[in-house]
Parts: C-alpha cells; sequence; structure tokens
C-alpha cells in the first residue's frame, strides 16, 4: 500500500471528526451507552472503514472480504457510526440506537445490522472468533485478513489468553489484533484495577509480533498495518494507544466517562468542541 | 408389545446384546459426517482418545484442530470458523463443555445462530469412578434454555452415531450429549431417526401409565416396562432423543391413553427433559407425573451400575414408580 499524501491523511481525519459527532448524537438521544472509548477509537474505525478494509457496504455478506470483529462489543457507536458513514446503512438511523425495536443493539448483535462479523459485549470472545475465522480461512487458501479490536480492560479476561496462545501456536499471520489501550476501565485506571504491564511482552511470549502505535494518528496506524501485513509467521498485535474520550478536552484521559453518555446539554458543548478539531488533532495531542 | 416400526435389535432381549458407549457412536458418526461434507471440523480439547475425536483425527488429519485444554476458547474459535463457513463439532466432557463454557455458547454461538455442533462426553453418573466433579448432571437444563439450540441425548452408539449425522445437516447450533459407559445397542441401522421424532419402543395393550425416557436410560425403562407387564400393570415406552424440539405430538399422543406419567434421565430432576415433559403437560394436558433423575445432589465416585442404582435410575426404581403411580391414580 502507497503511503498517505495529507490530502488522504486530511479526508479521513475530517471522517473521524464526522465520526466522533455521529457518536455523541447517538449517545445523547439514546441517554445511555459508553462514550470515551468511541470518541477514542474514532480514528482507528475510519481508518478501517475507509482505508484498509477490502469490504463492500453493498454486499454487506461479499465472501471474499476482509473481517473485522470487535470484541469490546460496548463500543459499537463508534462501529455503528462508521458503518452507516460507509454506506451499510443510513445515517438517521444511528439515532435509533438502543431503542426498542431498533437495529442498533446496545451491544451489536450479528443478525441484526448488516455488516456485523459477530455478536458482542461480554468481554474476552473476539480474538478467538477472528482467530477461528482466520484459522478456517487459511485451511481454505483464502486470501482475506481478519482484523479483531480489542479493548485493554478485556485483556485480564483469561479467554483472551487462551486465544493468544492458540493463535501463537498455529502462526496465523492472516489475523491482525488490535488493542484500545487506553488505559481505563469501568472503574478505574487499568493498572490500578489489574495491571496489564508488561503488555507488549506478555504478547511476545506467547509467539505474537507487537507493534505500538499512537491510535490517534490516522497516518501513523494506517502505517503500523501495513507493516503487521508484511509479518507472515506470526499474527500481530498493534498496541494502539489512544486518549480515551479523544476530540473533547474535558473529558479526555477521564475514567469517569467510559460507560456513561452525555447529557442534552453537555452534548451540545462536546459537538462544539469536535467541530473545532479540524488540523488539530495530531499538532495538539499527538 | 416391542413397536415393530421402531425396528429394534433382535436381541434386544437377550444377555448378549451388543454394547457399545454413545461417544462410540460419535467416532463413527464424525467420520461418516466428514466423509459426506468437507465443511466438518472437529476440535478437541485434549481428550482425543476418551472423546473418540481420535477417530476423525485418523481420516480427516488436516480438519482435526487441537485446542489443549482451554474449552471456552475452543467454543469461540468454533464460532469464529462457523462464521468462515465450516461445521465446526467441539468435544470435551460435557462438565466442561457446556459447563466450563457456557457463556462463550451463549453469546458467540447461539445468539450468533452459529451451526456448532456441541458434543458433551462423559454426561451423567455413569462416568463412573471419576466422581462428582467429571458427571455433567446439568447440561440438559443449561442448553435447552438458550434459544436455537437443539438438544439431542441418543439412547446407544447407533442413534449417537445417526444423530451426529443429522446434527451436521442441521443449520444452526445442537447440543449432543454422549456417555462413557458401554450400554445396550436397542436400535439397529433400519431404525429410523429424525431430529425432533420421539420413538414408541413398547406398548402393552391398555397401557396406564407411560414412561418418557431420554439417553441411554431408554433401554433400562424397556427393561421395567417387559416387567411391569409380567406383574400386570400395562404401561407404555417413549424415548425422546430430542429434548429440543420436543415432539410435543408425540408426547400427547403416548399421555392420552394414560392416567400417569414416569419421566426418565440421567441428569438433575430439575430442569432436565422431565422437567421439559412437565412444563409442556402441565399446560397442555395436566396429568400425575413422577420426574425420576438425580434428586438435587451432585454424583460421586463409584461403579455406573451402582451408582444408576444409588440415585434410582434402575429398572427397579423405575417399576416401583410406575407401581405407586398406577395405585394413587388407581
Amino acid at each position: 500500500m502507497m503511503s498517505l499524501d495529507d490530502e488522504q491523511v486530511r479526508t479521513l481525519e475530517t471522517k473521524a471528526e464526522a465520526i466522533r459527532e455521529t457518536v455523541i448524537q447517538m449517545l445523547v438521544e439514546a441517554k445511555s451507552g459508553h462514550t470515551a472509548g468511541p470518541l477514542g477509537m474514532a480514528d482507528v474505525f475510519t481508518a478501517f472503514y475507509f482505508h484498509i478494509l477490502n469490504h463492500n457496504p453493498k454486499l454487506p455478506s461479499w465472501e471474499e472480504r476482509d473481517r473485522l470483529v470487535l470484541s469490546n462489543g460496548h463500543i459499537c457507536p463508534v462501529l455503528y457510526a462508521a458503518l452507516a458513514h460507509s454506506g451499510y446503512f443510513s445515517i438517521e438511523e444511528c439515532l435509533t440506537l438502543r431503542k426498542f425495536g431498533s437495529r442498533l443493539q446496545g451491544h451489536p448483535e450479528r443478525l441484526h445490522l448488516p455488516g456485523l462479523e459477530t455478536t458482542s459485549g461480554p468481554l474476552g470472545e473476539g480474538l478467538s472468533q477472528a482467530a477461528g475465522m482466520a484459522y478456517a480461512f487459511r485451511m481454505d487458501d483464502k486470501k482475506q485478513r481478519v482484523y479483531c479490536l480489542m479493548s485493554d480492560g478485556e485483556q485480564e479476561e483469561g479467554n483472551i489468553w487462551e486465544a493468544a496462545m492458540f493463535a501463537g501456536k498455529y502462526k496465523l499471520s492472516n489475523l491482525i489484533a488490535v488493542m484500545d489501550r487506553n488505559n481505563i476501565q469501568i472503574d478505574g485506571m487499568t493498572e490500578d484495577i489489574m495491571p496489564l504491564e508488561p503488555i507488549a511482552d506478555k504478547y511476545r511470549a506467547f509467539n505474537w509480533h507487537v507493534l505500538e502505535v499512537n491510535g490517534n494518528d490516522v497516518r501513523a496506524f494506517i502505517s503500523a498495518v501495513d507493516e503487521a501485513k508484511a509479518i507472515y509467521e506470526k499474527p500481530v498485535l498493534i498496541i494502539a494507544h489512544t486518549i480515551p474520550g479523544k476530540g473533547v478536552p474535558e473529558i479526555e484521559f477521564d475514567y469517569r466517562w467510559h460507560g456513561k453518555p452525555p447529557s442534552k446539554e453537555e452534548g451540545k458543548r462536546f459537538l462544539k468542541e469536535i467541530r473545532t478539531m479540524s488540523g488539530k488533532v495530531l499538532h495538539e495531542y499527538a | 408389545m416391542l413397536n415393530s416400526d421402531a425396528k429394534l435389535s433382535a436381541k434386544i432381549f437377550a444377555d448378549d446384546i451388543e454394547k457399545a458407549s454413545t461417544r462410540d457412536g460419535f467416532g463413527k458418526g464424525s467420520v461418516e459426517a466428514g466423509k459426506n461434507d468437507p465443511r466438518v471440523v472437529v476440535l478437541c480439547a485434549d481428550l482425543s482418545e476418551s472423546t473418540r475425536a481420535e477417530w476423525f483425527q485418523k481420516e480427516f488429519p488436516e480438519r482435526f484442530v487441537e485446542m489443549g485444554v482451554a474449552e471456552q476458547n475452543m467454543a469461540t474459535v468454533a464460532a469464529g470458523m462457523a462464521a468462515a463457513g465450516k461445521i465446526p463439532f467441539i468435544t470435551s466432557y460435557a462438565a466442561f463443555n457446556p459447563g466450563r463454557n457456557y457463556e462463550q455458547i451463549r453469546t458467540t454461538i447461539a445468539l450468533n445462530h452459529m451451526p456448532v455442533k456441541i458434543c458433551g462426553m462423559h454426561a451423567g453418573v455413569s462416568v463412573g469412578p471419576d466422581g462428582a466433579t467429571h458427571q455433567m448432571l446439568e447440561d440438559i437444563g443449561l442448553m435447552r434454555m438458550l434459544p436455537g439450540m437443539t438438544v439431542l441425548a441418543p439412547g446407544d452408539a447407533e442413534e449417537a452415531r445417526k444423530a451426529v449425522l443429522a446434527a451436521a445437516q442441521t443449520d444452526g447450533p445442537v447440543y449432543i450429549r454422549f456417555s462413557r459407559t458401554a450400554t445396550p445397542i436397542f436400535t439397529t441401522s433400519d431404525t429410523p431417526f429424525t431430529i425432533g421424532k420421539a420413538m414408541m419402543l413398547w406398548k402393552s395393550e391398555s397401557p396406564k401409565v407411560a414412561i418418557l425416557s431420554t439417553g441411554s436410560l431408554s433401554y433400562t425403562a424397556l427393561m421395567a416396562a417387559r416387567a411391569l407387564s409380567e406383574s400386570g400393570i400395562d404401561s407404555l415406552v417413549l424415548h425422546v432423543p430430542t429434548v429440543k424440539p420436543l415432539d410435543e405430538g408425540a408426547v400427547l399422543d403416548a399421555v392420552r391413553s394414560v392416567d400417569g406419567v414416569v419421566t426418565v434421565e440421567e441428569h438433575q430432576a430439575a430442569g432436565g427433559f422431565g422437567s421439559a415433559i412437565a412444563e409442556f403437560l402441565s399446560q397442555h394436558h395436566p396429568m400425575p407425573m413422577r420426574l425420576l433423575g438425580v434428586l438435587d445432589v451432585f454424583g460421586q465416585s463409584g461403579e455406573p451400575d451402582q451408582l444408576l442404582e444409588h440415585y434410582g435410575l434402575d429398572t427397579l426404581h423405575i417399576q416401583t414408580a410406575a407401581r405407586e403411580l398406577s395405585k394413587s391414580i388407581g
């Protein structure tokens, strides 16, 4: 893949802002849900749905598509927003999040909405499913890649390490996992709740190739994924360091925004802050 | 009277009736399913010999996946493989599969409606010496509560073989329960098996009691019915290998002409097969019932026959329940 020119980066950053706006609007309307993670991961989701993934929003079940498995289902507002902005369904439908009868369930359900590869919410299960897909594709000599997006907090689940062992054993190089390393979980900072570090060394010890990158830098993240694709004897983990609540300075880094939505008033303020982000993302916070 | 339509074994009442464990039926059935459909894969959690997964491994090494001792990962990897077009059979002891990995099954297999076939071996107290930790008695309950899950408890090795073949061809998730101990093979290759269908094994001239049973205890129930008939109590035995979806028509037909129902299973009486029958009959045809199963206790070490007798799941206990029931309604 060619490296991105400035214009392409600017286009992706603008898209990430639009996705952040949709996330805030969804959460205000839903009156419940998670705020910090979706905002922090907006750049990563933008990179995937508008640059990295080989997919077709008009043919969600196209067999040759790359698979993106979201493991920490609670950040689904950003997944829904990215799916809508890339054309899987209308952006208006995003406002039905968490409402009765909506296809946008509080945690994503595969059978409800096109574009979802699995059902998630209960933590620690996405990496195994992604590994299962990668294993099956390799059996059939299929070339598509499987990406798994997971949180840092869910590394506390035992199932994750079973999956890590499995993917390491079978050298699933068609599997690329991305960990949202935002250092927060519901009850506080990960290193206070249950220390994860040295997390990169742990994965290396499980026979993974590990990269670290600023997850709020679209250009750097895409370049890390390119590098990951070049590793062909091991599964790759990209630790994406992100700022929880990214784009709304007053909530950035604050774990208390992990699991609550903005009120209507807060939402208005947050949207204003996001709309003044343009061009400042990298310079101010990177 | 034996049901001739069931085409049961000619040796059904002979002392030298052939015996095998239902897990052997899994071994055979999985190899046949593998031959029929290249999408079939078998996942194993370090128990290839005792689950008989090695039978498939020998035939299809490239479609056999060793997971190590990691049942949660086995269920979720299988969900991923199913999403990528495979038909995975996941194998371990029922205490761990679906015992250990229940939530993984619920979220990634049942809620996703993935065609993963969950094979729980060593179910029931007839596991024997291994004791309570390995004698799974809650699996039918766990699995039948999950929306969209088919639940099978085959009666013998031959029926288990057919159940595996049928499961491979069924859309969606299936739980199949197998046991460790060799039990009589009372069906034949000609005996019909369809998921969702129950089968009359025995019907006396004017039955007063219906014995409904699942798993290999259906043979014990049949022996009980024969003994009851010799002592002048007419009964019928309906073998119900599909616990879910229940063959409601066959159950209603079976109980319409009788005054009481005895259910038999190698499982907790609470939440299992008998409960499923009670839930159905209480709403559609309420009648006196006795639920034979393990009564809110765990198992223990011992020989299979000893344990079945201890927990009230042998021929004599079934006869006693049927007698008491026919007296109380008499």
